[in-house]
């Protein structure tokens, strides 16, 4: 495996790999020492086109703590208007010699794109409103860890599906390892087709998050995009809390084995409630903790070159 | 147009040429017209053309062509986007508004036109935009570039729809008085904006690009052909992409309302699914749509609801394209394979004959452009403004072999069945044997 560009990329046995070595490095997280030589003499850059402080901490600090020479590069806003091409701008980031680019655009597609110019290995850190793999990643990692193997356990993502790149990662993941997924969205904010999508894919779609809320063993509530409100989603925040909102009632439905889930940033007491955001069954702060192992584990398994 | 007076200095013979399916005619061209036609013998001064096998068709015609000068120079100038269209058979091309300037005042037309008429290989014939700078808001001044020596007939905001209800029903009534026609980029800026790059539909959904739904064009479509009927006008839709403006615009036509519409090559043959690579060559606008909105394009250019193929040849220098696919720039080129893909699409398959062709990518154009002196049945009389095809003629695409100075070609690696042997001006020979001839 050479790039890690979407969630499809990756078969069970290569997911399971890296969320393996993951706990590895994991526990790595817990000593004082922190190092391993791993990735020592190779350079990754960070090249991110748009604003980022949690995912770029975390892949620069599993970089490092992998040995890697890790450069951070921010390009942020539209090559467009800086007048040059992405083709150019990342040729030039790549005559610089580097091993590895940890990408993050703005535009759907961008890392792929960049893949097919450039020799070193590729990680896509979220493009658009398409993917995030590594976020997909270090989801399934947290839920495993708690929930065990996750074949036939049920999932439901709540939110903002249409802009939402975690979304797509984590349907194709979760199905990879065999589990059950539904999405959970008012029509406004579903993606274009998703029924025929679903009708193909095997997950199931539903507006009716009550009904679904006891079934679960995950519940992935995704931010709702406050700067896309004016585009007429829904009307009126307090009107999604109600529908789509994981209130204190709701609360009260979800099984007590079940795993709360946000990848951040929260818009708490919009889609979801303080309380909810702070009991025992959250994982949100799990999930930033495991992003760095998952991160180790991806930037070990694409550039290690076999080493252990 | 028509009187331009081209040097020929040789009498030509095209001999055993197939004339829109007639059957094997002998044509003699002089002083720019064809002088005679049927068995001929060679007058002792003629050059000889041996077409044996080969479809004349009258000089085609294009509604929809970007040719970048003034403004972009790097990616297109009129020279040589009129030697595309010389290499593709046609022999005159509507040129569209949207250059820096825009094509907005009479001076500007007369511009494009002069440049078209230096370049001597097509008659290129500016389309005046619609509105002041193609900003929506104001008319342009639509009476003095019809007025201008350029003659514009064609009005358009390409790229742009002119989306305001009343300022479009303003342009269609104004340009009654000089049978103008307005050239509608139907695009419902609120339901498709300018990020809108993908058909909307499950793989939009999937790859996470924003997303043109068929609707956007539909609904604009079915306003238009609504106010050219409430003020007798004349509208013409330009590429249009999906089955539901195919319906509304033969239900139009069957109200007797004068609407036409053009399909273009790239959406004859292309499909939604070749955006799944991202790869910018294939975004263009509107976008590329799925297998039922093409064959529904196929059967409503074969039954004539769809008047005319344009090309929307839209050339972008490499860097332009060199962006992540949102971020890249809309279009594709057109002009040198247009007709060797609707040859593939609808010739081939036996959807459409050679005389079919001949009026969608000849003689309608031409009328609805009110061109003079194209479009013109191949006879006796008529200008020697012809192509000759060999139907027959396979050839893979490369697009490194191209008379554009860009390189954006959809076609490239592809095998396509049907090429153009030569092109003929008013009896001067713009390209044969592969070549452009200055």
């Amino acid at each position: 495996m050479k790039h890690l560009l979407s969630a499809a990329d990756l078969s069970r046995d290569e997911t399971l790999s890296i969320l393996d070595t993951a706990r590895q490095m994991h526990e790595i997280q817990q000593r004082d020492v922190k190092k391993l030589p791993a990735l020592r003499g190779r350079t990754v850059v960070n090249l991110f086109f748009e604003d980022s402080t949690r995912t770029r901490s975390s892949f620069e600090i599993a970089g490092k703590w992998l040995s890697a020479d890790v450069i951070n590069v921010s390009a942020k806003g539209s090559s467009v208007s800086k007048g040059e091409s992405l083709r150019d701008t990342v040729l030039t980031v790549g005559a610089m010699g580097v091993d590895g680019m940890i990408i993050r655009h703005h535009a759907s597609g961008a890392p792929l794109q960049v893949s097919q110019w450039v020799d070193a290995s590729v990680i896509n850190a979220g493009d658009g409103m398409h993917e995030h793999p590594t976020q997909a990643l270090l989801d399934a990692y947290t839920m495993r860890e708690r929930l065990g193997d996750l074949a036939g356990k049920h999932v439901a993502i709540v939110g903002d599906l249409t802009h939402s790149r975690v979304v797509r990662s984590n349907l194709m993941l979760l199905r990879t390892l065999g589990a059950q997924v539904t999405l959970v969205a008012p029509p406004t904010l579903m993606p274009s087709g998703i029924t025929t999508w679903a009708g193909s894919d095997g997950f199931a779609v539903t507006y009716d998050l009550d009904a679904t809320l006891p079934q679960v063993d995950a519940l992935m509530m995704l931010r709702v995009q406050r700067e896309r409100m004016s585009g007429g989603f829904f009307p009126t925040p307090r009107e999604y809390t109600v529908g789509f909102g994981l209130t204190r009632d709701r609360l009260r439905t979800l099984p007590d084995h079940a795993v709360i889930c946000h990848p951040g940033p929260m818009n708490r007491g919009l889609e979801i409630a303080a309380d909810a955001a702070d009991e025992g069954r959250s994982v949100i702060l799990d999930q930033v903790s495991a992003g760095v192992a998952v991160r180790m584990s991806v930037l070990y398994h694409l550039l290690a070159g076999g080493e252990s | 147009m028509g009187d331009n007076v081209i040097d020929t200095p040789n009498v030509l013979l095209i001999r055993g040429a197939d004339v829109l399916g007639e059957g094997r005619t002998d044509l003699l061209l002089q002083e720019g017209r064809i002088v005679d036609s049927g068995s001929l013998g060679a007058p002792p001064d003629a050059e000889v053309i041996d077409a044996d096998g080969l479809v004349a068709l009258p000089g085609l015609v294009d509604l929809h062509t970007h040719l970048r000068e003034p403004g972009r120079e790097d990616a297109e100038t009129i020279r040589t986007g009129s030697s595309a269209a010389a290499a593709g058979g046609f022999t005159a091309v509507l040129a569209m508004a949207n250059t820096s300037p825009v094509t907005d005042t009479a001076e500007a037309a007369e511009r494009v036109w002069d440049l078209g008429q230096a370049s001597g290989l097509v008659d290129v014939q500016p389309i005046g935009a619609v509105t002041k700078g193609l900003a929506g808001e104001e008319l342009a001044e639509l009476g003095l570039m019809a007025r201008s020596r350029a003659s514009v007939r064609v009005f358009s905001d390409d790229g742009k729809c002119v989306h305001d209800a009343r300022l479009m029903r303003r342009a269609l009534e104004y340009v009654k008085a000089f049978d103008g026609v307005v050239s509608q980029h139907a695009q419902e800026p609120r339901l498709a904006d300018g990020q809108a790059c993908c058909h909307e539909g499950e793989l939009s959904g999937r790859l996470g690009l924003p997303g043109w739904p068929g609707v956007a064009e539909e609904v604009i479509v079915a306003r238009d052909v609504m106010l050219a009927r409430h003020t007798g006008s004349r509208v013409h839709i330009a590429h249009v992409s999906t089955a539901g403006s195919v319906e509304v615009i033969r239900w139009a036509k069957a109200q007797g309302i004068a609407v036409t519409a053009e399909v273009t090559p790239h959406h004859l043959l292309l499909t939604t699914d070749l955006l799944t690579g991202y790869d910018p060559t294939f975004k263009v606008n509107p976008p590329l749509r799925p297998e039922e909105d093409v064959e529904a394009l196929r059967e409503a250019l074969a039954d004539g609801t769809i008047d005319a193929v344009a090309t929307d040849h839209a050339p972008h220098a490499r860097h332009d394209k060199e962006h992540a696919f949102a971020e890249a720039a809309f279009g594709m080129l057109g002009l040198e394979q247009a007709l060797s893909v609707v040859s593939t699409v609808m010739v081939e398959p036996g959807r459409m004959t050679w005389s079919q062709v001949a009026q969608v990518m000849s003689s309608r154009p031409a009328e609805i452009a009110g061109l003079d002196g194209h479009g013109i049945a191949l006879a006796k009389d008529s200008p020697a403004t012809l192509t000759l095809i060999d139907p027959t003629a396979t050839y893979v695409v490369n697009r490194e072999h191209s008379q554009s100075l860009s390189r954006n070609n959809p076609w490239h690696g592809r095998e396509l069945t049907g090429r153009v042997q030569a092109t003929f001006l008013r009896g001067r020979q713009t390209f044969t044997q592969g070549k452009v001839l200055a």
